[in-house]
């Protein structure tokens, strides 16, 4: 282990604990990314340029803007009052005791403790390129169609549609009032742009 | 005539000394000045460290002197741009620009490029106001998160033949990486200053980076396909020589140009620039996400926001208009890192001429804009170069991919148009 995984590693971990402990959501999300950036550094420490960036490009550049989204739009992003953790933690870590310890005796069981290990590879984005569009390009393509599936359905439960005779139009008959003076300046005329 | 005729001998002489072997060694050496000073730089620093410790000094004081470089020289064509752009705007708006500062106790004026100096001092000793309830380690973090993935983006941007400060196999990826933490600082400072009007622009602002970044990256990988590489360094080589008259730049092919028009738009928006400033549209927001900044917090976004603009452009010339390469062999004399500033500022001029010329556009604008414009263009681009590629290079391949790129342009703006009908916009007034 060398001094830069250790540091790397202390990082992550202390960034992923305050994103789980500290009280205010926003603070979460913030610490959230440095674990995020930390992962990055791991692969990045690995030689591994690719991935590395591709982790914050997607996680530090997208999800965790969508998750801040989503803190915004839904409470504001306020700090409980109440405890954060159940009381009956010891329970809790009962089962994570008895997860982990399921595991690694899984792991201690598995045939992969007995292979040597590989010679470090080293590999460029080429040849990832080349991975994705040769032998892996039905994967990719079964991803990008239910990534796609997904798109869609989000966007169709987001979409609302317009009742006949709804909120808008009746707005607009609001405005149009016969009492109401004419306005001496009339609104611009729509024009231009692209809607 | 004899004076005449001597000059013309002088000349002839100069002119055949340069072109022969003294020139060219004279202009090679005044091409990697930089690299040769940073070298001599690095080699004496490190001879002053013990033997045991010089390769990690010489890795050390190589990074500090790059990342010395690159803030030095691009803070100062900040310092200059801020005073170009208000007089360009001062220009197009029919007045003077900045032009009283100068040189303390004197008449000197400097033309107003004493105006960055002043404007520096003054943030430095105003004073650094913090709302009661913001949150006090988000909000003062903003600007520095603001700043730094700005300035990391430069360490993939080569500025001239063999100077680039980090030559990543996976460059253009690392610049739009870091570019994604930009969004992160503009929605700390818009969440940390509890203030409504920073909090709005910054939703705007990252719905804004969100939706032009995908075009800004879809818009690059014709050229990542074409160069079949994604470090920069691979990208400028592949653009190097003549096609026919002219320069072998990508932006001189069908799918290139439309590529450089889609990056160039998606670009300003990226960089929150006129007219894509709604995030800190003046007449609705105040100033935006940083509204609750002042001091030298407020100049640090000030400076991320032209730092980000100049790397930006700086990709724009790497991916599209051939890098530090010199647009005609008989040019090629003038060193590669001035070729590269003589575009980076003609792009920056045309930043500040869109930002004298357009208005504002609305939010539903934008927005349609991205998704429903730029996204398919951007898409239809891709198979423009796919086609490009697989077709041998000759005047069917130029009409073919012409058509690919012109067609879905016309058909897309018609299409979005609609059936509206623009007519002379009319005005009545009170009497």
């Amino acid at each position: 282990m060398t001094l830069s995984f250790a540091l790397i590693a202390l990082l992550t971990v202390v960034a992923a604990l305050a994103a789980m402990l500290l009280r205010n959501l926003v603070h979460c999300a913030l610490a959230m990314v440095v674990a995020f950036v930390g992962i990055a550094a791991a692969f990045l420490n690995l030689d591994a340029q690719f991935v590395g960036f591709a982790q914050i490009l997607v996680y530090v550049g997208a999800v965790t803007i969508l998750i801040v989204f989503a803190v915004l739009l839904t409470r504001g992003g306020l700090a409980p009052e109440r405890s954060l953790f159940s009381t009956s933690w010891v329970w809790g870590g009962g089962v994570a005791l008895a997860v982990f310890a399921t595991l690694a005796w899984a792991i201690r069981q598995s045939v992969i403790r007995d292979r040597q290990p590989l010679p470090e590879p080293d590999v460029t984005v080429k040849q990832i390129g080349e991975a994705l569009m040769t032998r892996f390009v039905l994967p990719l393509e079964v991803i990008g169609l239910l990534l796609t599936a997904a798109l869609i359905g989000a966007v169709i439960i987001a979409m609302k549609e317009a009742p006949a005779g709804g909120k808008r139009e009746k707005e607009s008959a609001d405005l149009e009032e016969p009492g109401n003076p004419p306005s001496v300046m009339p609104p611009p005329t729509p024009e231009g742009g692209l809607s | 005539m004899f004076p005449r005729r001597l000059s013309v001998f002088i000349l002839r002489q100069t002119l055949a000394a340069y072109f022969g072997g003294l020139g060219f060694y004279m202009t090679d050496a005044l091409d990697q000045i930089f690299v040769t000073t940073k070298q001599f730089l690095v080699a004496f620093l490190a001879g002053l460290f013990p033997p045991a410790w010089q390769p990690l000094a010489t890795l050390l004081i190589s990074a500090v002197v790059m990342v010395a470089a690159i803030i030095g020289v691009f803070a100062t064509l900040f310092a200059i741009t801020t005073v170009l752009e208000r007089k360009g705007l001062g220009r197009m708006q029919n007045r003077h620009g900045p032009n009283r500062v100068g040189i303390p106790f004197t008449q000197i004026r400097l033309a107003g490029f004493g105006q960055p100096a002043a404007d520096g001092i003054k943030a430095l000793i105003k004073e650094d106001v913090v709302p009661v309830a913001a949150d006090k380690v988000v909000h003062f973090l903003a600007p520095v998160v603001m700043v730094v993935p700005v300035i990391l983006a430069y360490a993939v941007l080569p500025v001239g033949r063999n100077m680039v400060a980090l030559d990543l196999d996976a460059g253009v990826l690392f610049f739009f990486a870091v570019g994604g933490a930009v969004e992160l600082a503009v929605f700390m400072a818009g969440w940390s200053s509890r203030n409504k009007y920073a909090l709005l622009g910054a939703m705007r602002a990252i719905a804004q980076m969100i939706s032009y970044e995908i075009p800004l990256i879809l818009a690059a990988v014709p050229v990542i396909m074409i160069a079949r590489s994604l470090s920069t360094t691979g990208i400028i080589a592949a653009q190097a020589g003549q096609a026919g008259f002219l320069p072998a730049w990508f932006v001189f092919t069908p799918w290139g140009f439309a590529g450089f028009v889609l990056f160039m738009i998606a670009a300003t928006a990226e960089s929150n620039r006129s007219p894509f400033d709604l995030p800190e549209g003046e007449s609705e927001l105040v100033a935006g996400y940083f509204t609750e900044y002042s001091g030298f917090k407020f100049a640090l976004f000030f400076l991320a926001e032209y730092l980000g603009l100049f790397v930006i452009s700086g990709l724009a010339i790497t991916l599209f208009l051939g890098g530090w390469h010199a647009p005609f062999p008989w040019l090629a004399w003038l060193p590669s890192w001035f070729w590269f500033f003589v575009k980076l500022l003609g792009l920056i001029f045309v930043f500040i001429w869109l930002r004298g010329t357009l208005p504002r556009l609305r939010l539903d604008q934008l927005m349609n804009f991205a998704w429903k414009f730029l996204l398919p263009l951007t898409l239809i681009n891709l198979l423009t170069v796919a086609v490009w590629h697989y077709l041998s290079a000759s005047g069917w391949r130029w009409a073919v991919c012409v058509l690919m790129v012109i067609v879905p342009y016309v058909a897309l703006g018609r299409g979005l148009w609609g059936h509206r009908r623009v007519r002379k916009r009319v005005y009545r007034y009170a009497e």
